[in-house]
This record gives structure tokens, C-alpha cells and sequence, in this order.
């Protein structure tokens, strides 16, 4: 057992900040109401250190809190898919060359109409982001970039045409569940043509959860905070997973 | 005005005159096509309106009766067969349309004498010039009795509900909040349609329909909020994608006061065929400039798909370039809002420096231009707290610059769409920064040979040597060899390559003969 609460500045004080809007005035009843509201969520102690309008009929709380709940650290799972122990540029290179001994080929889109290719790029392009070089830049690696707006058959002739080992899908709008859909659908277009142990098929996006991406058919799902090492790791020792197999 | 950063006036008249070296056969080539969205432009400048129990807007089943008829009568102008059924049938505008969404085939009837339709389609130009100069009379009107009263830059915030109702609510509270101009984000396949849908809509995803009704719903509401601030509140929609004309002419007639409007964003990011859109950004353009409107470019694409301090020089390559094909649709400096954004590396030393650089910059080279300064996106996280923080150094370097029309960062940016308390932190935050600051432009010089003086000249003498180089391969196979952005587009690939049309010896289109003739574009 390794039991924790929040720590504000002293351990177990349960201390925690909250801030929300409620659409109703501003002044001493809305405080009053946010105050309450907080307690009711069962908070042992609330303060509302800020209120102020912001519009007509709406104000916004800023409030700490103390909760006495408590977690059991030692008990708790985490769904990421990203391993701590992702290998960087140079040891995918390395081994992609040493345990598989072919450059690997690796194609992917913003499907659907997402139109936001920023996740996509910067796992993919040359560049990568934040000092972590992206696909393009591997040497063991061809990786092609589609784009946004790609729909799933197009992506699916194209990872053919390419002979690709691996589908990248990127999923950024997730209004109404628009990404379930989309990635749904893909995973019903490979298997309706046979083709879903034909490729790693890999989701990412801000919102996407390992589990969530599994549960729909994936290898794999990368969510917040990935870089192209997380990405490429995973794809090649699939690769040599399979290989195996 | 005097300059801070001393760059040499030669260059700046160099990259200039490439710029038009660069554009000249670009427009050669514009002035001699059309195009469907042009011509359905052309169309609801008209009146065309409505649609057929399908969806399918008047405007379309209009030009798709033409080409289903004969491929090259579009050639002639869609307004020439329009009119002549006009004519033919003796119908008001309204009635004409309903009956085209009833079926009735404006392809199929014989053309009346010529006379009769210039005659007529004169009429509906100055139907349509009256309607349009009148928005613009009242918007300056508005301005003047509300003068002084907006901020400076002026602040934009933007609504995305996916449901015009609940935009005009998120709206009227942003206008509250101080915002100067609401932004309403279309839904993310709106670009890519080649049709522009009609009627209020509630159903869209990460933003809401462009449609003439919710244009008018947005504007009444904006308008009704205006008068309680004691404010001009700017209207803002986007005139790209397929439909770039189309969205400007129904922009025009219902008193929008900016559009989106890119010459090469739709090649780039959206892959739609280039020669399409060099030749829908001119007549989007001309109808801005009748109308009043400010374009908004988008520089701030190259930033977010490359990397901003070593790609700055395309920002301003890009900058020079759509001043070049503004100039040449008619539309004067002081309705260009050229675009740049704040997306270093947060973790770059001296970035501050370098962004000042490049906003100052912009601003001695485009000195009447009301610059569009964007907000740090690339690099926002679910850190909200470093978010602000990132935020108020965006808003010092927009105010310490004077920039004209600043789009207010998120702390939620790469979270969630913005809850209302975030649009009231992000006003009141730049609010804080700009009244602190005010006198801050008029009282900063730049040390000679310091950092910020250093990088700008930097920047354009490097934009100087990859214009040269763009100069030298021409536009379209600069495009096509991936010299803008890293992305390669083939000049008879993209979307909508289909809808180009090649204008024939007796092309009708008196919308644009009028336009040319009131901006001073006659040969």
C-alpha cells in the first residue's frame, strides 16, 4: 500500500485549486453557490478566493479546496502505450537494420475530414517536434506523409501501392465522436479486403487512449505527449514481433 | 514613419519588384479564365439563391445545367444564359429561382437579343452595386459614431459551435468580453465542398456552416451587441477553400467585415489545384475590395507546418507575394491584413527578440497594411498555466509592434475549444498587457547592430534570395517542386482542376466589368 493525496504545501493536506463558471450573476449568492457546490462534491473545506462577470448572467470562481480522499498508488494501472523505454533516432536505425535487415516503410494521413495535420506532422516530417527528429529523417525508414483529408480507402491503395509495413492514422476533431467513427471505419475497410494483418496499424491524436485505439481494431494508440521515438519503437519491434510469428 | 529597424530601402523596393515579376504571368494567366465558383459568384451577385429539394444550391444547378449541355457554354458566361431566362421568362429574380430548383433548365432555351439581356443584367449589377455599397456606407457610418472606441490592435476571438444559434450566444458574450472581432470557424470539410450549402444550419463539426443565412443571422446579432457596447463588432468568415468568390460575394452582400483569404493557402494545405485558386482568389479579392473587406492571409501556416525561426523568410516571401496579387484584384493596403504568428520555439534563447524582429519588420515594410498577428499554437500543451504565460508575450509583441488585428491566444489551446472563461481570460490578459504598454511603440528604439536589428535584416535578405530563386523557376513550378512550405503540388493535380474554365471571345460577365471598372482595373 502507498496511499497519496494532493499536496499543496504540506503532505496529506489534500489541498487542490479549481476554477468554473456558472451561469448566474456575479456577487455574494454566486459565491455563496460555488462555495456550496464544491462541498457538495465532497470537499471537506472550500475558499473562494475570486469571482468576476463575464457576461451578462455568467460569472467565473477560482476556489481551493481540501479533500481527505485518498488513492492507493500501488494498485493503479496506467493505459499508455508509450513506454518509458521508447528508443531514440540512432537505436531504431540500429536495430531496424540489425533485426530486420530491409528499410521499413511507413505511410500516414489525417483521415476523414480532419483537417489538422499538426500531430501528423510532427511525428512524421523531417523536423519532428520539440528536438525529436521526425520519420522522414530515419534512415532505415521511408515514410510518407499524406496529408489531411484523406479518406480511408485512398489511404489504404496507397500503404499497398508503397508496400508499407505500417498505417499511421492521425485524429485531432473528436466533436460528436467524429474519430470513432473514422478509425471505425478504416479498421472495417482493411478487414472487408483482408488486409488488416497486412499492416501495424497505429492511431494517434490528443485524445486518443491505448485502449481505446485497441478496442477499435488497432495495434496501438499514442495519445498526448508522443514523439516520433515512441512511434518507431513500437513499429519495429512489431515488425520483428511478426516476423517471429 | 520612422524606422527602428534600418532596412535599406532598395531591398525592400527589390523584393517588391520581384514580387511582381513573380505574379505578372500569374495574372496573365488568371485574366483568362474563369471558373465554376466564379461564375456561381457571378450568379448570386445576380440573385441566384435557394435550392432544389436535394440541397443542391441554385448557383450549381445553374452552371451544372450549362456544362451538362454543352461543356464549352460556360465559355460565354453563366450570367448570359441566367439572364436571357430572366428575360425569357419575364420572372422576378426570386420566382426564376424557384423555378430552377423546380427543374426548369435554363440551358435549354434559346438566347433573346443580346441587347436585351445587357440591358437586363445592368439592372441586376446595380441592384447588387446599391445593396453592396450600402453595407459599406453603413459599416462607416457605424465606425465613425462608435470611433475610438475599439481597441487597438483590434481584438478577435473566434466561436466554433457547430450550431449558429449557439454561436450568436458564444458571440454576444465575446462582444461583451471586449472582443472587436468574432471569427465564426468553419466546419472542417467546408473547404473541399465545391458547393456552398444553404439556409441556417446547426450540425457541423469543429465549427459551423458558411451559409448567407447564418451570415445574417451572425451579423444581426453582432449588430444588436454593438449598440449596447457602443462598439462597430467585425464580422469575420472565410473566403478559401473551393468556394472562395462565392463566400466573398455572399460576404459583400450581407456586411462582412474580413475574410480568410489566402492566394496559396489552398494549394498548400488543402491540396486544390493551383490554377483554380490563383484564379478565385482574384475575383474574391475584387469583391472584398468593392466591399469594404479586409483579407486576412494565411503566413501563419508555414509557420505551424515548418519550423518558425528558420522558415521566418517565407512569412515575408509569402507577405510580399499576396500584397502583389491584392494590388492587382484592386484591393488597397488598408484592406490587406497580412498574416505572421508567434510560433517559435518557446525554448529557443532570445526568441523573444526574434519575434519582435519579425512582427517589427512587418511592420515598417507594410506600413498601411492592418497586420494579422496570430497566437502561439504549435507549441501550447496542456500546461494551461505556461500557456498564459506564453500568451502575454505574444500580446506585448503584438502591442509593442503595433499590429492591427490580433487573434487572441487560448490557454486551453491544445485542450479543448474554448470554454467562455477562457475568452474572458485571454481579453482580459491582453487588455492588461496593452493598457500597461500603451505608449510602449512611440517611445522604443532599437540599439544598431543589436540582436532584433540584426535578425530582420537577416530575414530579408534571405527572403530576397529564395524569391530570385521562385522568380527564377516561375510560380506554378515552384509549387510544383516543393519550394513553399516542403509540399510538392502538381499543377494539373489537387481538387477542383475540373472547374477551371477558359473565358471565350464574347465571355459575359458584367459583375466583373463593373468591379473593374469601379477599382480602376481597366486595361
Amino acid at each position: 500500500m502507498h496511499v497519496v493525496r494532493p499536496y499543496g504545501d504540506t503532505m496529506d493536506d489534500g489541498k487542490v485549486q479549481l476554477s468554473f463558471t456558472l451561469p448566474v450573476p456575479n456577487g455574494a449568492k454566486g459565491r455563496e453557490a460555488a462555495r456550496k457546490l464544491v462541498l457538495s462534491w465532497g470537499f471537506k473545506e472550500c475558499e473562494v478566493v475570486h469571482s468576476t462577470v463575464l457576461a451578462d448572467d455568467f460569472s467565473m470562481y477560482v476556489a481551493y479546496a481540501k479533500t481527505e480522499q485518498s488513492i492507493d498508488y500501488d494498485s493503479v494501472v496506467a493505459d499508455e502505450a508509450s513506454a518509458d523505454a521508447s528508443m531514440d533516432m540512432e537505436a531504431v536505425d540500429a536495430f531496424i537494420k540489425e533485426h530486420i535487415g530491409r528499410k521499413i516503410v511507413v505511410v500516414g494521413a489525417c483521415t476523414g475530414f480532419d483537417a489538422h495535420t499538426v500531430g501528423i506532422d510532427a511525428i512524421m516530417n523531417m523536423k519532428g517536434f520539440n528536438h525529436h527528429y521526425g520519420l522522414e529523417r530515419y534512415t532505415g525508414i521511408d515514410a510518407y506523409n499524406l496529408g489531411a483529408q484523406v479518406p480511408n480507402e485512398k489511404l489504404i491503395d496507397y500503404a499497398l501501392k508503397v508496400k508499407a509495413d505500417a498505417i499511421l492514422i492521425s485524429q485531432v476533431v473528436t466533436q460528436k465522436d467524429t474519430h470513432i467513427h473514422n478509425m471505425t471505419e478504416f479498421v472495417e475497410l482493411l478487414e472487408a479486403k483482408g488486409l488488416r494483418e497486412r499492416f501495424i496499424c497505429v492511431a494517434g491524436g490528443p485524445r486518443i487512449g491505448n485502449k481505446l485505439a485497441v478496442e477499435l481494431g488497432f495495434d496501438v494508440g499514442f495519445g498526448r505527449g508522443t514523439y516520433a521515438d515512441d512511434v518507431a519503437t513500437f513499429i519495429v519491434k512489431k515488425i520483428v514481433e511478426k516476423q517471429k510469428a | 514613419m520612422s524606422t527602428k529597424l534600418h532596412l535599406p530601402k532598395e531591398s525592400i523596393d527589390h523584393a517588391r519588384q520581384l514580387a511582381r515579376a513573380i505574379a505578372s504571368p500569374v495574372v496573365d494567366f488568371i485574366d483568362k479564365h474563369s471558373s465554376v465558383t466564379v461564375e456561381r459568384a457571378a450568379l448570386r451577385l445576380a440573385g441566384a439563391d435557394g435550392a432544389n429539394p436535394d440541397g443542391v444550391p441554385v448557383p450549381n444547378l445553374v452552371v451544372d445545367q450549362l456544362r451538362a449541355a454543352d461543356p464549352t457554354m460556360l465559355e460565354d458566361g453563366a450570367v448570359l444564359r441566367y439572364v436571357n431566362a430572366l428575360v425569357r421568362t419575364g420572372d422576378s429574380v426570386g420566382a426564376l429561382n424557384a423555378r430552377v430548383a423546380a427543374g426548369y433548365n435554363v440551358a435549354q432555351q434559346p438566347l433573346v437579343d443580346r441587347e436585351k439581356i445587357v440591358k437586363k443584367a445592368a439592372e441586376l449589377v446595380t441592384t447588387a452595386a446599391d445593396r453592396i455599397k450600402g453595407n459599406r456606407a453603413h459599416r462607416e457610418l457605424k465606425q465613425e459614431e462608435f470611433h475610438g472606441r475599439n481597441n487597438s490592435p483590434l481584438l478577435y476571438l473566434i466561436v466554433a459551435t457547430g450550431n449558429i444559434y449557439e454561436d450568436v450566444k458564444q458571440a454576444r458574450a465575446a462582444a461583451s468580453q471586449g472582443a472587436d472581432v468574432i471569427a465564426v470557424i468553419r466546419t472542417t470539410a467546408q473547404s473541399l465542398l465545391d458547393y456552398v450549402p444553404f439556409g441556417p444550419t446547426t450540425e457541423g463539426f469543429g465549427g459551423t456552416y458558411a451559409t448567407q443565412e447564418n451570415f445574417r443571422i451572425m451579423r444581426a446579432a453582432l449588430d444588436e451587441v454593438g449598440e449596447k457596447e457602443k462598439r462597430y463588432i467585425l464580422l469575420t468568415n472565410y473566403a478559401s477553400g473551393l468556394c472562395m468568390p462565392e463566400i466573398a460575394a455572399m460576404g459583400a452582400l450581407e456586411r462582412l467585415d474580413m475574410m480568410l483569404n489566402d492566394s496559396m493557402y489552398g494549394i498548400l494545405f488543402r491540396d486544390i489545384n493551383m490554377y483554380r485558386t490563383f484564379v478565385d482568389q482574384k475575383f474574391s479579392r475584387m469583391i472584398d475590395a468593392y466591399a469594404g473587406s479586409i483579407i486576412n492571409t494565411g503566413e501563419d501556416n508555414y509557420l505551424t507546418t515548418s519550423d518558425a525561426f528558420e522558415k521566418a523568410y517565407t512569412v515575408l516571401a509569402s507577405q510580399f507575394l499576396n500584397e502583389r496579387f491584392a494590388y492587382s484584384a484592386g484591393l488597397p493596403a488598408r484592406l490587406q491584413g497580412l498574416g505572421h504568428a508567434f510560433e517559435m520555439d518557446p525554448s529557443i534563447k532570445n526568441g523573444f527578440l526574434y519575434e519582435l524582429s519579425q512582427a517589427q519588420m512587418a511592420r515598417e515594410i507594410f506600413p498601411e497594411h492592418p497586420l494579422k498577428y496570430m497566437p502561439p499554437t504549435k507549441f501550447m500543451s496542456g500546461d494551461v498555466f505556461k500557456g498564459l504565460a506564453m500568451n502575454t508575450l505574444f500580446n506585448f509583441v503584438s502591442k509593442a509592434t503595433n499590429q492591427g488585428i490580433h487573434l487572441l491566444g487560448m490557454l486551453t489551446e491544445a485542450v479543448h475549444t474554448p470554454f467562455m472563461m477562457d475568452r474572458f481570460l485571454a481579453v482580459d490578459n491582453a487588455r492588461y498587457v496593452m493598457n500597461n504598454m500603451e505608449g510602449f511603440y512611440d517611445d522604443i528604439e532599437f540599439k544598431k547592430d543589436g540582436i532584433i536589428v540584426n535578425r530582420a535584416h537577416d530575414v530579408l535578405t534571405k527572403t530576397i534570395s529564395f524569391m530570385e530563386e521562385v522568380e527564377k523557376t516561375g510560380l506554378f513550378d515552384a509549387i510544383e517542386q516543393g519550394l513553399f512550405a516542403e509540399v510538392k503540388r502538381p499543377k494539373d493535380g489537387g481538387k477542383g482542376f475540373e472547374g477551371l474554365i477558359k473565358k471565350g471571345p464574347a465571355y459575359f460577365n458584367p459583375f466583373e466589368d463593373h468591379l473593374k471598372r469601379e477599382l480602376g482595373l481597366e486595361r
